[in-house]
């Protein structure tokens, strides 16, 4: 038999397994970068608006990002009180790499904005609170947004690393194909699903960033 | 009425950027601060709407101290036009002249009609209104600026280096505009500039900053050219100052003699509505160069007499036929009065 009437028979004997593991992923992969992107608001304001922040706040989210994801997924639950098998875990995980790489890209992002157009707006009688969410962070838009893509399709890979922990995602895909003695089928699947998640995620960022900042494209053009 | 009474701004590293500054501005008209980088012209204009604070001395508007009122309530009775206009490029060019309105309070929809009334004002069209500014040209963009500025109808316009980042020719026309606008609006206008061209040619009073925010002369365009109180005022306003302080001098008082005088052996040709066409001499005909009429001024008729092959300039009426000729001489003459005239009533040059 060939291999890819493996792939569809496989398909066939498991779609509903191969679905819970999508929907799982997908879950696990996005809802970090939403709680992620909320986060680095305050504190990537805090890093771009007070020079005492910014160090500590930046080593910080480096550090985060140095340990190894296995090596979190299997502490967290020491640290928390959660199961080890809690997909929590993952949701936590995956939230601190986020916010570790949001952070800096709102920061960035906030320090990108024109200081003409900010002191425009001052003469113009707004209060900070106000400058900030109708002038600032909407010009700081297209930066955050652009980390936002690079959150979500690096948490789509990482996802399938809680897979060896037992967490369900398309990772199960993987493990079950290793432990059929390097079964093709599922791997492929597994592997294409994540590709295909990561592209039409990254896909669906770019629609947002079109819909939000319609300015920023017409000034590129010029 | 702006007065600043004593101001000192001093920065924490000891630096002072305007030390001890007393200046009155009044009412109505522009009044200018010129002088070089780092004389504390830019803090100083910042100080009235708050954007910066005096660490000493006090600033009223009208009688009242800057400080009294909450200071984005006060900004927003302040119109303030930047360099590079500032304008917010995440919004259309309407809703960018609509911000104070907006933020004071006016309901949304009557801001935006306002707003395209005020674009056609500025001499954009309103359908600009509905791009982005970067969609805009950058003397476009410092127009919408000038209109953001004025959307609310402040009775005090800011005006920060507004020009300084557009080519000479637009320069030139958003110059023009300004005082067309003012002509028709006359709000108290205070203007910073590093160039004293732009002060002489918009100024109604021109303060000239030397460093440390010391005033080194406080005057009328004409003034300052004619009597610089120091070296240090005669250095800024710089070369050329007799022949640029004539155009302050109209051109309807320069004497004219008929146009048949033959000047330098050439006779002014006109054609058959007696409109001017040439100078005509025993070699051929020789290009007219340019006429003047009664609202031009001295420097005008001077540069079309320097030009002239006849070392004339002719004077049109306002259906373009020559009526006059102002000859080196009788030009000179006049000059010369008007010079005698200038500075027997002050104290000399």
């Amino acid at each position: 038999m060939s291999l890819g009437s493996d792939i569809v028979d496989y398909v066939e004997l498991n779609h509903e397994d191969i679905v819970d593991a999508l929907v799982a992923h997908v879950w696990l992969a996005l809802v970090p970068v939403a709680i992620a992107l909320v986060l680095s608001l305050p504190l990537g304001w805090l890093v771009h608006r007070f020079g005492w922040a910014r160090h500590p706040l930046l080593t910080l989210s480096s550090v985060v990002y140095t340990i190894p994801s296995l090596a979190l997924l299997l502490l967290l639950p020491g640290f928390i009180g959660t199961s080890i098998l809690d997909p929590v875990n993952v949701l936590i995980a995956l939230t601190l790499y986020s916010l570790a790489l949001l952070v800096r890209t709102t920061a960035d992002g906030l320090g990108s904005v024109d200081e003409d157009v900010l002191a425009a707006a001052t003469a113009m009688g707004y209060r900070p609170l106000r400058r900030w969410l109708s002038v600032e962070l909407p010009l700081a838009l297209p930066v955050v947004l652009a980390g936002a893509r690079i959150a979500t399709v690096a948490n789509v890979s990482m996802v399938s690393i809680s897979a060896l922990l037992g967490i369900q995602s398309l990772g199960q895909l993987f493990t079950r194909g290793f432990q059929l003695g390097f079964y093709a089928p599922p791997i492929i699947i597994g592997l294409v699903l994540s590709v295909l998640l990561a592209i039409v995620a990254d896909a669906a960022l770019v629609l947002v960033q079109r819909f939000a900042t319609p300015w920023a494209r017409v000034g590129a053009a010029r | 009425m702006i007065e600043f009474e004593n101001v000192t701004k001093r920065y924490p590293d000891g630096t002072r950027a305007v030390d001890g500054l007393s200046l009155t501005v009044p009412s109505r008209g522009i009044t200018v601060f010129v002088g070089p980088s780092g004389c504390g012209k830019t803090t100083s204009l910042r100080m009235i709407n708050r954007m910066i604070d005096p660490t000493e001395g006090r600033i009223l508007i009208d009688g009242d101290d800057v400080t009294a009122q909450p200071p984005a309530r006060l900004r927003r009775s302040i119109g303030y036009v930047i360099q590079h206009a500032g304008l917010f490029p995440h919004r259309t060019v309407v809703d960018n002249v609509a911000t104070v309105p907006v933020l004071s309070g006016v309901p949304r929809r009557t801001a935006r009609a306002a707003a395209y009334e005020l674009l056609e004002r500025v001499g954009l069209t309103a359908q600009m209104g509905d791009r982005y500014p970067a969609q805009l040209s950058g003397g476009q963009q410092q127009r919408v600026g000038v209109a953001r500025a004025l959307a609310a109808d402040p009775p005090i316009l800011l005006m920060d280096e507004p020009f300084s980042a557009v080519d000479p020719v637009v320069r030139a026309e958003l110059q023009a505009e300004l005082l067309r606008l003012q002509a028709a609006l006359d709000k108290t206008i205070v203007m910073v500039t590093h160039d004293i061209d732009e002060a002489i040619k918009v100024g109604d009073r021109v303060a000239v900053f030397a460093d440390g925010g010391r005033i080194a002369q406080f005057d009328e365009p004409e003034e300052l050219l004619a009597r610089p109180a120091d070296d240090f005022v005669r250095g800024f306003v710089g070369r050329d100052r007799g022949y640029r302080g004539l155009s302050f001098v109209a051109a309807g008082d320069v004497p004219v003699r008929p146009i048949s005088t033959a000047v330098a052996g050439l006779v002014l040709v006109v054609d058959a509505e007696g409109r001017p066409v040439a100078w005509r001499g025993p070699g051929g005909d020789l290009p007219l160069g340019g006429t003047f009429s009664d609202g031009d001024t001295v420097r005008r008729v001077a540069d079309l007499a320097i030009l002239s092959p006849a070392s004339a300039a002719v004077r049109v009426d306002d259906r373009g036929r020559a009526d006059g000729l102002v000859p080196h001489e009788d030009l000179a003459t006049h000059i010369r009065e008007h010079q005698v005239a200038l500075l027997g009533d002050g104290g000399p040059g």
